[in-house]
């Protein structure tokens, strides 16, 4: 049985004003892919956010509650947000590889410019990375070409491998598929359940099917509240609560 | 959007902060230190003269007697004959860019518009001497002179150089700056202003006089003060053809004096304490009176670009 | 009655469309004449000598504008070496730290006064804190001048064009866990870094032809300047005082100067539209 490695607790988040993440409490446990499905505006991505504190850097953004990574707080005021986003890497919803760097650089940034210099190690890392994200094959040609110049769908498991290169415990993808073509996504879904084997993962989707295809646990987000969790099977075949249900079967959202 | 609101963590990042901005205040600095420094300078004059220096009439640094009111009067008629001609002209252009000219013709020309004001100044003036004084002299001013003589503005001998030509050499240096902000304020006018009077039945120049115009107005204002700006701090070509003579005259084709020119020509022949500082007073006239107008721009202008923002 | 008014329509409109692009004729015409006849009697009056001699004493003919060329160098050289720092870091403020806040609206503002400030103005200020000190025209006074002239135009350019960045680059290097410095050094900053030279190229080229604030700073000087210290010739306060002369030779000379120094400013805004043209298209 997997143990949780991130353990959300009476998690708040703001806006401003505008209250979008409510009294969230939910466990991520190690080695399972967990998926946040919910409507447009239901505060899953928001969520995935606090996870790495990349939601502080948006102005008027504010965050209460704790978030456990093995045992220690994010938000304690004495971590360095920084050391933080190295644990937990993130996808985004659109691919944005640095647009001036080649490939190689790119799936090399995170740790060069944190001060990695041996050829060796790097040359090592980046293939490994690029393994992992399934695109060694496609790209170890053009590895000093700019990232820009490949597909969308490249890209997009270019930016997974440059997450992966800093070893992170925990990966969030942020809708990593919204921009892509059915046959990308397909890859980028074989890739997780590849991954899932030696990270955590934790996925934002619109997709009721994605995420019923990728995840061992679901959570369902509605105006900014955790409505239900449970297993993948669970959600989708006998939710508990009337609003999971209704989302799943297509009455709203 | 900030990126970074939280204290910097590393020393590193403290050490960039610190660096960055302590160069941004610099500019804020910068502009204050010269602020003072031209009030500094300025001292005896201000003690000798008071106000009155400003509707002083005579210029005699000889007797160091000096009143700025005939460079004032210059560097006004001079700047609102460069905007009577410059603020149609320029309108006209930006109307049939951002209305008329497809695409590929528009951005090209605009760009080519924006060259007229990459010309440095005493480009202007070299041809201003060589060309526009002749030209002046000898077709413009009698023609004027022929049909309009009637008006005291269009009386005397053409001498070629003076307020007339200055006007014009004026003219086609701000006429760039009138266009490029004033096609970007048009293009920022929402279709569906153009569509809505179009669909009422009204033709293209309607819907420029009716939907786009009023719209832009204040923006179109804020090209127009950006360019008064300019105008009254030229100083080059202006210099060069003007004729620099100290003196109130209503004719156009008189010389006249502007205060940038004044201190272009005077500067380095000034030989008294009081003769330098009274220079640099009217710099700082001109700085005072430049800052104003430009103020009056940068406001109508955000205020175009906040409404667009606001109603799409 | 109808027919009648929508004739009068119809003729207004084509008329005042008409005029319009009467104006952009007659604008174009102009930019057109003067490139034309700058060129025209520019290359006429261009020679070897006038890169390489010292112009002659008045009345004989012939010479150059060798050391105005070298002091025009000199003076950008400066004029970068005070303008380029504070602009580019200061563009890097107002992108990264003051996008919403009281000091960033403050900056911006006096950035947009400063560029607002005549040229003449910052002559006599250059005047007031380098002339006067030192007892005499230099050519660091006139550094000074096109240093501070350069500032504003180099600090809004940066900041435009680093705040074309897009937001998610600047999260997915946070999110690798690079600390902010390095975020903005090594990624956001390259990512503007073409836009950002072209904006400091063009505001170059802008203050290579100011001719107003190096009347009284850098002053000029019929022979090489030795040093910093020495006040030195450069291309436009020549141009002004050869146009200004009574001499033909001194006119023909003047056009030549003309035309170097509007090749050297149109070259630069060419080249910048083009480097930009190729980073918007890929």
């Amino acid at each position: 049985m997997s143990k949780p490695v991130l353990e959300i607790e009476k998690l708040n988040a703001w806006f401003g004003e505008r209250h979008v993440l409510k009294e969230i409490t939910l466990k991520i446990l190690s080695q399972q892919v967990t998926a946040i499905i919910g409507p447009s505006g239901c505060g899953k991505s928001t969520f995935i956010r606090c996870l790495n504190r990349l939601h502080e850097v948006v102005p008027g953004a504010r965050v209460t509650g704790t978030v456990l990574l093995d045992g220690t707080d994010l938000y304690d005021p004495t971590v360095d947000p920084v050391m933080i986003r190295r644990r937990v890497g993130m996808v985004f919803q659109k691919p944005n590889p640095f647009p001036t760097m080649s490939v190689y650089d790119n799936v090399a940034a995170g740790l060069k410019l944190t001060g990695m210099r041996r050829r060796s190690v790097l040359d090592e890392r980046v293939e490994r990375a690029l393994r992992q994200a399934a695109l060694w094959d496609e790209v170890k040609d053009v590895l000093h070409q700019s990232g820009a110049s490949l597909s969308g769908g490249q890209q997009q498991r270019l930016c997974i491998a440059r997450a992966l290169a800093v070893e992170p415990e925990v990966l969030l993808l942020d809708e990593p598929c919204s921009a892509l073509d059915p046959i990308a996504t397909a890859r980028i879904e074989e890739l997780l359940l590849e991954l899932k084997k030696s990270y955590t993962i934790v996925i934002v989707t619109h997709n009721m099917q994605q995420a019923a295809r990728v995840s061992d646990v679901t959570g369902f987000f509605l105006l900014g509240e955790l409505i239900e969790v449970g297993e993948t099977k669970q959600i989708f075949t006998n939710p508990k609560d009337r609003r999971t249900e209704d989302y799943i079967t297509g009455r709203f959202g | 959007m900030v990126l970074f609101r939280r204290p910097g963590v590393s020393p590193a990042d403290r050490l960039f902060r610190a660096t960055v901005f302590t160069m941004a205040v610099s500019v804020l600095v910068i502009t204050g230190v010269i602020a003072y420094e031209l009030v500094r300078n300025s001292r005896l004059p201000i003690e000798k003269f008071g106000w009155a220096f400003l509707w002083g009439t005579t210029w005699d640094p000889v007797a160091e007697r000096f009143g700025a009111l005939p460079f004032l009067y210059g560097t006004l008629v001079s700047s609102a004959l460069a905007l009577l001609i410059a603020v149609p002209v320029g309108l006209g252009v930006a109307i049939f860019l951002s209305e008329l000219a497809p695409r590929w013709l528009s951005d090209p020309a605009a760009f080519m518009v924006e060259l007229l004001a990459a010309i440095p100044s005493v480009i202007y003036g070299l041809i201003g001497i060589f060309v526009l004084v002749p030209w002046v002299r000898n077709v413009l001013e009698p023609a004027l002179s022929g049909t309009l003589g009637f008006l005291p503005l269009f009386r005397g001998a053409p001498y070629g150089v003076g307020m007339l030509t200055a006007g014009l050499v004026l003219a086609t240096m701000v006429v760039p700056f009138i266009v490029s902000v004033s096609r970007e304020i048009l293009m920022a006018v929402p279709h569906s202003q153009r569509e809505a009077i179009l669909s009422l039945g009204a033709t293209r120049w309607e819907m420029v006089r009716v939907a786009v115009l009023p719209y832009a107005r204040s923006g179109i204002m804020g090209s127009v003060f950006l360019a008064l700006a300019r105008a009254l701090g030229e100083t080059m070509a202006v210099t060069m053809v003007i004729g620099n003579r100290p003196e109130i005259r209503l004719s156009l084709f008189e010389p006249g004096y502007t205060m940038a020119a004044v201190i272009a020509n005077e500067f380095t022949e000034a030989t008294s304490d009081l003769y330098v500082q009274t220079l640099i007073e009217i710099g700082l006239v001109l700085f005072a009176v430049t800052i104003l107008v430009n103020a009056v721009a940068r406001l109508l202008i955000y205020s175009v670009f906040t409404k667009v923002e606001v109603r799409e | 009655m109808t027919r009648t008014l929508s004739l009068r329509r119809r003729l207004t409109n084509g008329f005042m469309l008409s005029l319009t692009g009467v104006c952009t004729a007659l604008v174009l015409g102009i930019l057109f004449f003067i490139l034309g006849y700058i060129a025209y009697h520019g290359i006429s009056a261009l020679d070897w000598d006038f890169f390489t001699k010292l112009p002659k004493p008045v009345g004989e003919h012939g010479g150059g504008m060798a050391n105005a060329i070298v002091g025009t160098v000199k003076l950008l050289a400066l004029a970068s070496l005070i303008g380029v720092p504070i602009g580019f870091f200061g563009g890097v403020y107002l992108s990264e730290y003051g996008r919403k806040n009281t000091f960033g609206f403050l900056i911006r503002y006096a950035a947009d006064i400063l560029n607002g400030i005549p040229s003449i103005v910052m002559g006599i200020f250059a005047y007031t804190i380098v002339v006067l000190p030192l007892g005499h025209f230099s050519t660091v006074a006139g550094g000074v001048a096109l240093g501070i002239m350069m500032i504003p135009i180099a600090v809004r350019s940066t900041e435009e064009f680093l705040k074309l960045v897009p937001a998610s680059i600047r999260e997915a290097a946070l999110a690798l866990g690079l600390t902010e410095w390095k975020v903005v050094s090594f990624v956001v900053i390259p990512t503007a870094l073409r836009g950002i030279i072209t904006g400091i190229m063009l505001d170059l080229a802008r203050v290579a032809g100011e001719t107003a604030p190096l009347l009284f700073t850098a002053f000029s000087n019929r022979f090489w300047s030795r040093g910093w210290l020495e006040p030195t010739a450069s291309l436009p306060v020549m141009i002004y005082t050869y146009a200004v002369a009574p001499y033909d030779d001194w006119h023909r000379q003047a056009w030549a100067a003309g035309m170097v120094l509007l090749m050297l400013v149109l070259g630069a805004n060419l080249l910048s539209r083009m480097i930009l043209h190729r980073q918007l298209r890929g």
